[in-house]
């Protein structure tokens, strides 16, 4: 990341203005967009001429906000409408290389997708991946994913009756296409090699193309796939 | 569109704007060969019981012109309607989709263009060259 970069945000709720704040503290250009005259009054008592008043789906807008030199567009409004168009003419129209988009309402992720917006930021699938993350007995957490590029990481907690435990790594058989990268045992991580025997209760950090995820939680999961909920764990 | 023997889906999120339909038709919408379905444009699920799969046109002409620019390329790329329409009132906007390979339809526009015929006429006519309506002489203007 450059250290000055010039970046618009649109939308100065919440978000947009905390967004704005961290970013100008960082030492970054930032112009942010409103078009509710009393939230703009609000948050220009705080941000001077670093708010801008108007409608950010608007070209001229965002060509009065200086687009056409903006290293970084991000769409953060309540409106996903908006933040897709937003996304769409940055990108397309004023060749900046580098958007992010909000997502509002979960179901319009598809419409994101399909007009080519990525990345894109949603609350109710960043409280979701931490309910992944606190709640072990769901089984599986996506540490990273990279779909374009086919390459996930998922973290796995391996059941009593796994097939994988007692194990050697040398004797796996583990789908093509996935790698195991390291073990987590009683809070400490190591990467393995081919003599380590994994145990029940471990976690497994594993790099693998998404399309074999399935083949893989099968491969450590429990050995009957139709056990009930009282025999996790 | 119906009288022309089309057939015609309507979408809208308001059930009210059913009755809308019907003004001055002696007979229900639905017995004209018309469908009405209550629900949003961003909902796929409300397009295709719409029957977005198998229309030969597509119009977005909801009242948000930002709705209507995501929707219509929905309707494209999505669902590969053969011709997709979107009523766009900001010009700027309209014309820059339109140049994207986006039909639209800019209604500010076309205003903007009778306006200006008109305030032309209102030239020419003051100067003499083309006659006041209704007999009135350029002098009586003043």
């Amino acid at each position: 990341m450059p250290d000055r970069m010039y970046i618009i945000i649109v939308g100065a709720g919440k978000v947009g203005w905390n967004l704005t704040r961290e970013l100008l503290d960082k030492g970054h250009e930032v112009t942010l967009i409103e078009d509710n005259r009393e939230r703009y009054q609000t948050v220009e008592q705080e941000l001077e001429h670093n708010i801008h008043y108007g409608d950010g789906s608007e070209l001229w807008v965002l060509e009065r906000a200086g687009i056409s030199r903006a290293d970084m567009v991000i769409a953060v409004t309540g409106d996903d409408e908006d933040n897709m168009l937003i996304c769409q003419v940055a990108k397309e129209k004023y060749l900046v290389d580098r958007i992010i988009a909000r997502v509002n309402n979960p179901r319009n992720r598809e419409h994101f997708e399909l007009l080519g917006i990525r990345p894109l930021v949603s609350a109710t699938d960043l409280i979701l991946r931490l309910i992944e993350h606190e709640v072990p007995e769901y089984g599986l957490v996506h540490l990273l994913d990279l779909p374009e590029q086919r390459l996930e990481i998922i973290e796995m907690l391996l059941p009593e009756d796994s097939k994988a435990a007692g194990q050697r790594v040398g004797e796996l058989e583990m789908p093509e296409g996935s790698l195991l990268i390291s073990v987590l045992r009683d809070g400490t991580g190591f990467v393995p090699n081919a003599e380590t025997v994994l145990q029940p209760g471990d976690e497994i950090l594993a790099v693998l193309d998404p399309t074999v995820e399935e083949d893989l939680t099968s491969y450590f999961g429990p050995t009957r796939r139709d056990v009930g909920n009282g025999a996790r764990g | 569109m119906l009288n022309e023997g089309h057939e015609v889906s309507c979408l809208d999120e308001d059930p009210e704007a059913h009755a809308r339909l019907e003004i001055e038709l002696d007979r229900a919408w639905e017995d004209m060969g018309g469908q009405f379905t209550v629900g949003t444009a961003l909902e796929i699920e409300a397009l295709q019981a719409a029957g977005i799969e198998r229309a030969d046109v597509f119009v977005a002409s909801t009242d948000g012109d930002n709705t209507n620019i995501v929707i219509a390329q929905i309707a494209k790329r999505r669902f590969n309607v053969p011709t997709v329409i979107a009523r766009v009132l900001d010009p700027y906007r309209a014309e820059w989709y339109e140049r994207q390979g986006l039909h639209t339809i800019c209604p500010t526009r076309v205003a903007i263009d009778m306006l200006e015929n008109e305030v032309r006429l209102a030239a020419k006519r003051a100067e003499g060259v083309v006659p006041q309506p209704g007999g009135v002489d350029a002098e009586d203007m003043d």
